[in-house]
């Protein structure tokens, strides 16, 4: 029981409840419910409001920023403490964060930044995709110890940041070591089914026995791959080693199966630091940095992965 | 006097192979200036593909064209257009929405400071028409038009853009009397100017009305050229069917029928047909007289069950049927050869096989499929039975010719052998003896017991088939005509009584 | 099963030698294509994937076939693979058994399909715009089922059927193929093909000569549907589960482009599931050759878009003219059947 708790407590990082916060409002727009991660993100922050009991009024923009502007609106005329917003685009939001300011409501941005003025919001939650890619690079570094390891690598849709920034770090943490090297790179579009079709393309074009380890851009793709490899014969985890990133519940399972050997977490909890933020801010006037970088944490078969997903698997993704 | 000036244009050797047919064997035409030259001969016999050759809207196997003294080689419609042949279809080939100016204006625009002057246009295109005779509002829509205006446009779009040929496809075929006389100014005025002018049609009469000579085709050849004023109709007639039409006399045979089949009480279709009581018997042929817009295909329509009535009931052999759309009306054994043959009636790229198949094909179902062999029997029969002209079974029946296309229809609907056929305008835009031999077709069936329903916009025609004339006017039947009574004078009596 | 018949493989003839020549490129930047061995209980090897990873498509482009035949088009075949996926996949997680969740999800194809079909056939909504409905609606929908997460799931008799084999095969290639055979077989051996094909060419006229070409119409949906439901099938079996965001993600318009690609006019008529086949194989095909030739996927699409260029090039009517002419020009006028589209142009008359 006390593991189970104490687990917890590491994946979703309640903070303590503070007596103060007892009558806090605070608005929260969503961009939508497009994955399964945004899915977790929605009701990770229900579950950090219910526990700091906050009141969160909770808008689902249905991936547009007009409702996004509607929601922002409707927060600021009911005089709410502050506002979470999960931006579903960069650009076009001066004004309504303008009048945000006027109102001297905090704003504090989730899982990605705008193109604004600094000035205009307390803060930005968001995670580090540069920095995960290393984590997953550095893990594999380690691991290999010097021994040779080619490597197929699964990108994420060609072009988006995510697919860009993963594999910059990746690229950045196995750079000076010869042993590592990279033959072959693909896009396998962020999906469990593409992932699979491209990684049997690289068992043939390779062969299996040729490829050391599979690092993918997201768990979904590793997922895939695992059958791809299955498939053909030989032991993902073992034959093959595989790291990814995202930390979603079937990655967990995966790793407790033996056949996974790592992910680095994308949190779904961009909600807790910014609650933090919002108390502190408005109990004290402590100002926050402007860029709050959640942990980018690794997990291998060490943790209790089977645990972890019975957690997870109900968070929604 | 023409023999001796140059010729206009001049086509020599030209040959055209289709696969398992020689359309054209070297067939040669020679046009003067200033002169209406017919292109005559039935369907199928190569007036279209000719025509297609000179335009270069198909490359020829084989031949030259002179045109204006000079050797040219067109490769497209585009290209004949510019060397100086233009060509007017029956089908007027202009843009519907457009105004009049902008179609006779379309691709070469006036243009002021390289933008369109609408107003310029306009006034030009005002011009170019009092100049054909025509006082209309250049900046209508062409569809505020008749067909017979919107012809005259497209002729004069042709005439400014090509100048030397004028090539006239059945212009006539969906003009009124007026408007053919209409047509038939501007061609004079034009052969005035010097053009040279093919006129292609089916109607003899104004073969004879409008053109100086005649070129007869039959069977992909030339089988004379002559000069109009020294031959009679019957003339031209026999060089296009090699053979002497046998004068038809007609027999009465005025209360011939046998028990009446089908019977319509009341039926009628608010804003279609008012409702009307009607009984056909087996072994009678009901004509449909009326104007254009009388009411003539609606009934027929309204009978098959392709639109529905609003009002009354159907009887077969005394017993109430429903008819609400086409698939009843073909399992009660009705059959309908519709007007329009291309739209409603030809199925264009399927095989004429297939086509004469398909009707009786429906009526058993998909589940059903009927064997190859006796497909290819049917077809085959009705191939001989109706004289159908085609390369092969097998070719796509929208490269028949009209006549035979119409043939094919008929083969259609008697395969599933019917006891109650109905013909709307089974004549319209078939050759001479295509014509005769349908009317013989028609006779035949009711000698055998069948029950006709024909509605014709032409009288003669009605009168040699029909034992009973039901007369339209303003959508509603306003008489009937029988026995001795049935002649075109009466016809022509009982469609303008009230409105004379 | 007998040859196919000498005008058949006229038919098919210009896509077999594309897809000849695909292959052949994709021996080009891999030598060992064609090497296929058995592995792990199975047929392992590239041009097992090919026929793998081209059933999604094949299975659609079966019944889009049938759909352009008519001159329709079906947009939504992509959004109700994902419903039938996210079906099939829930109603296992709810634990019952394969197979209801199998007839489940050709029971909600087949309501996808008879919707479009009453659309276009009853209320005559133009099928672009009457499948367009379903094409947004229905990724909705699956989410709706799956709740926006990807439904995993661990039945095993629903998992043979997208990543099983049966006698080494991978089960998806004998469903495309058995189903292909089957469609190809009941529309040529029954009279539906040439109904269809009226239908497809003059409506009017079919339905003047005593066609129900309303139930026809509503027929053709219903079978895309089903089909798309098949395909979606295997598609979340392959998985383990149903990802209702990214099944069948765009595969309407490779399906699309199967049937294009296999000689069938959009315009509707004379149609070739075969040849359409050919055509899924031929994309597929192209896929492979991008995914072994290790170039990075920046000119992932670059190169598709290259290769289905040429293919269509290849296969236009002025290349087939001048092909026909090329052939034709010797001492003899051949008695060949023009070149597949070329007969349309003259329609314009």
């Amino acid at each position: 029981m006390f593991t189970k708790q104490a687990l917890l407590a590491s994946v979703v990082a309640f903070a303590p409840v503070t007596a103060m916060a007892a009558d806090m409002t605070i608005g929260f727009s969503q961009i939508g419910s497009e994955s399964g991660w945004r899915a977790a993100e929605t009701t990770v922050t229900k579950q950090e409001a219910e526990s700091r009991g906050i009141d969160l009024k909770f808008a689902d923009a249905q991936q547009k920023q007009e409702n996004q502007i509607k929601a922002i609106r409707s927060f600021i005329a009911q005089g709410v403490d502050g506002i979470l917003i999960a931006p579903v685009v960069a650009t076009g939001w001066d004004e309504v964060l303008e009048e945000a300011q006027d109102a001297e409501i905090p704003v504090v941005l989730l899982d990605r930044t705008v193109d604004a003025d600094e000035s205009l919001y307390l803060t930005a939650v968001t995670s580090d995709l540069v920095h995960e890619g290393s984590v997953a690079g550095q893990w594999l570094v380690d691991e290999m110890a010097g021994e040779d390891c080619p490597i197929v690598e699964l990108q994420g849709t060609t072009g988006s940041s995510p697919a860009i920034d993963r594999k910059t770090g990746f690229e950045q943490a196995i750079e000076g070591n010869d042993n590592l090297e990279i033959i072959r790179s693909q896009t396998g579009d962020f999906t469990r089914s593409q992932g699979k079709v491209v990684m049997e393309s690289f068992l043939k074009a390779e062969g299996g026995e040729n490829i050391c380890a599979l690092y993918a851009h997201n768990d979904d793709m590793a997922v895939g791959a695992i059958q791809a490899i299955k498939e053909a014969g030989l032991k993902p985890g073992e034959d093959i080693l595989i790291v990814a990133i995202d930390a979603v519940p079937d990655a967990h399972q995966a790793i407790a199966n033996g056949e996974m050997n790592a992910t680095i977490e994308l949190t779904p909890n961009m909600a807790g630091p910014a609650l933090d933020a919002l108390e502190a801010y408005l109990a004290d006037g402590t100002t926050p940095p402007k860029w709050i970088q959640t942990e980018s944490k690794l997990f291998t078969a060490e943790d209790d992965n089977q645990a972890i997903y019975e957690i997870k698997k109900d968070l929604g993704y | 006097m023409q023999d001796q000036m140059r010729p206009m244009l001049h086509a020599r050797g030209i040959s055209k192979f289709f696969p398992g047919t020689i359309a054209l064997d070297e067939v040669e035409l020679c046009l003067h200036p200033g002169e209406v030259h017919a292109l005559l001969g039935e369907n199928g016999a190569g007036k279209s593909t000719l025509i297609k050759c000179l335009t270069g809207a198909y490359r020829r196997d084989g031949g030259t064209i002179e045109l204006d003294g000079q050797e040219v080689d067109p490769q497209s419609t585009a290209d004949s257009q510019r060397l100086g042949i233009g060509t007017v279809y029956q089908e007027v080939n202009l843009l519907p929405n457009l105004t009049v100016a902008e179609n006779l204006f379309l691709g070469r625009q006036p243009r002021r400071a390289g933008l369109v002057s609408r107003r310029k246009m306009n006034a030009q295109a005002g011009e170019l028409l009092r100049g054909y005779g025509l006082e209309i509002d250049p900046a209508e829509p062409l569809t505020a038009y008749s067909v017979a205006i919107q012809q005259v446009v497209a002729i004069a779009r042709a005439v400014e853009m090509s100048g030397k040929v004028l090539i006239l496809d059945e212009p006539t075929a969906s003009l009124d009397r007026d408007e053919v006389q209409l047509l038939f100014s501007v061609i004079r005025q034009l052969k005035d100017r010097g053009l040279a002018i093919v006129f292609i049609t089916h109607f003899l009469d104004q073969v004879f009305d409008i053109s100086d000579r005649a070129t007869v085709l039959r069977n992909g050849q030339v089988v004379g050229t002559r000069v109009l004023s020294q031959v009679s109709q019957k003339d031209v007639v026999t060089l296009m069917l090699g053979r002497q039409l046998e004068a038809r006399v007609h027999e009465r045979r005025a209360g011939a029928a046998g028990k009446p089949l089908v019977e319509f009480r009341g039926l009628g279709k608010r804003g279609s047909i008012a409702p009307f009581d009607l009984t056909v018997h087996e072994g009678e042929v009901v004509g449909l007289a009326g104007l254009l817009g009388s009411g003539r295909t609606e009934t027929a329509n309204l009978v098959f069950g392709v639109d529905q009535a609003d009002s009354g009931s159907i009887h077969l052999r005394g017993k109430e049927i429903s008819v609400s759309n086409p698939r009843e009306a073909v399992t009660h054994r009705f059959a309908l050869c519709p007007e329009d043959r291309k739209t409603e009636g030809i199925v264009g790229d399927l095989s004429v096989r297939e086509n004469i198949a398909i009707a009786l094909q429906a009526r058993q179902g998909w589940m059903r499929p009927i064997p190859k062999a006796r497909i290819n029997e049917i077809a085959e029969n009705y191939v001989r039975a109706l004289d159908i002209r085609l390369a092969s079974l097998d070719m796509p029946i929208r490269l028949l010719s009209g006549g035979n296309q119409q043939k094919a229809l008929l083969a259609r609907w008697l395969a599933t052998n019917p006891d109650f056929l109905i013909l709307d305008e089974p004549t319209r835009g078939i050759d001479v003896g295509a014509h005769a031999e349908i009317i013989a077709l028609i006779e035949q069936l009711r000698a055998d017991g069948m029950a006709l329903l024909v509605a014709s916009s032409e009288l003669e025609e009605l009168v040699a088939y029909s034992t009973r004339v039901v007369v339209l006017r303003d959508r509603r039947q306003v008489g009937e005509l029988t026995g001795d009574r049935i002649t075109p004078d009466n016809i022509v009596h009982a469609i303008a009584e009230e409105t004379a | 099963m007998p040859g196919p018949k000498p005008s058949t493989l006229k038919r098919i003839t210009p896509q077999l030698l594309i897809l000849a020549a695909a292959l052949l490129l994709n021996v080009l930047v891999f030598p060992d294509f064609f090497h296929v061995d058995f592995r792990n209980g199975r047929l392992f090897g590239n041009l097992i994937d090919v026929l793998n990873r081209g059933a999604p498509v094949a299975l659609l482009c079966i019944g889009m076939t049938l759909v352009i035949a008519t001159k329709g088009i079906d947009l939504s075949v992509g959004a109700v693979m994902a419903i039938a996926g996210a079906t099939a996949a829930s109603v296992v997680v709810e634990g019952h058994g394969w197979g209801t969740a199998l007839i489940a999800a050709l029971a909600t194809g087949a309501l996808c399909g008879l919707w479009n079909g009453i659309l276009v056939a009853v209320l005559r909504i133009q099928p672009i715009v009457a499948t367009l409905v379903l094409m947004v609606a229905g990724r909705g929908v699956a989410q709706l089922i799956t709740e926006g997460k990807i439904l995993t799931f661990s039945n095993e008799g629903l998992i043979h059927l997208g990543a099983g084999t049966v006698l080494g095969v991978p089960t998806p290639i004998l469903i495309w193929m058995a189903l292909g055979a089957t469609v190809i077989f009941v529309v040529r051996k029954s009279a539906l093909g040439m109904l269809i094909e009226a239908i497809g060419i003059n409506e009017r006229s079919s339905r003047l000569a005593g066609i129900n070409s309303r139930v026809l119409l509503i027929c053709v949906y219903l079978v895309s549907g089903l089909c798309a439901a098949l395909a979606g099938v295997i598609v979340a079996a392959d998985i383990k589960g149903a990802d209702a965001n990214n099944a069948g993600l765009w595969l309407e318009l490779d399906a699309i482009l199967a049937v294009v690609i296999g000689g069938n006019s959009l315009l509707g008529g004379r149609f070739s599931i075969l040849a359409s086949l050919l055509g899924a194989m031929i994309i597929q095909s192209v896929n492979s050759v991008i995914l072994l030739s290790g170039m990075p996927p920046e000119f992932n699409l670059v190169i598709k878009a290259v290769l289905i260029l040429a293919i269509l090039v290849i296969q236009s009517p002025r290349i087939g003219n001048l092909v026909y002419m090329l052939r034709a020009s010797g001492p003899q006028p051949q008695p060949d059947t023009p070149p597949i589209h070329a007969n349309r142009k003259e329609e314009a008359k």
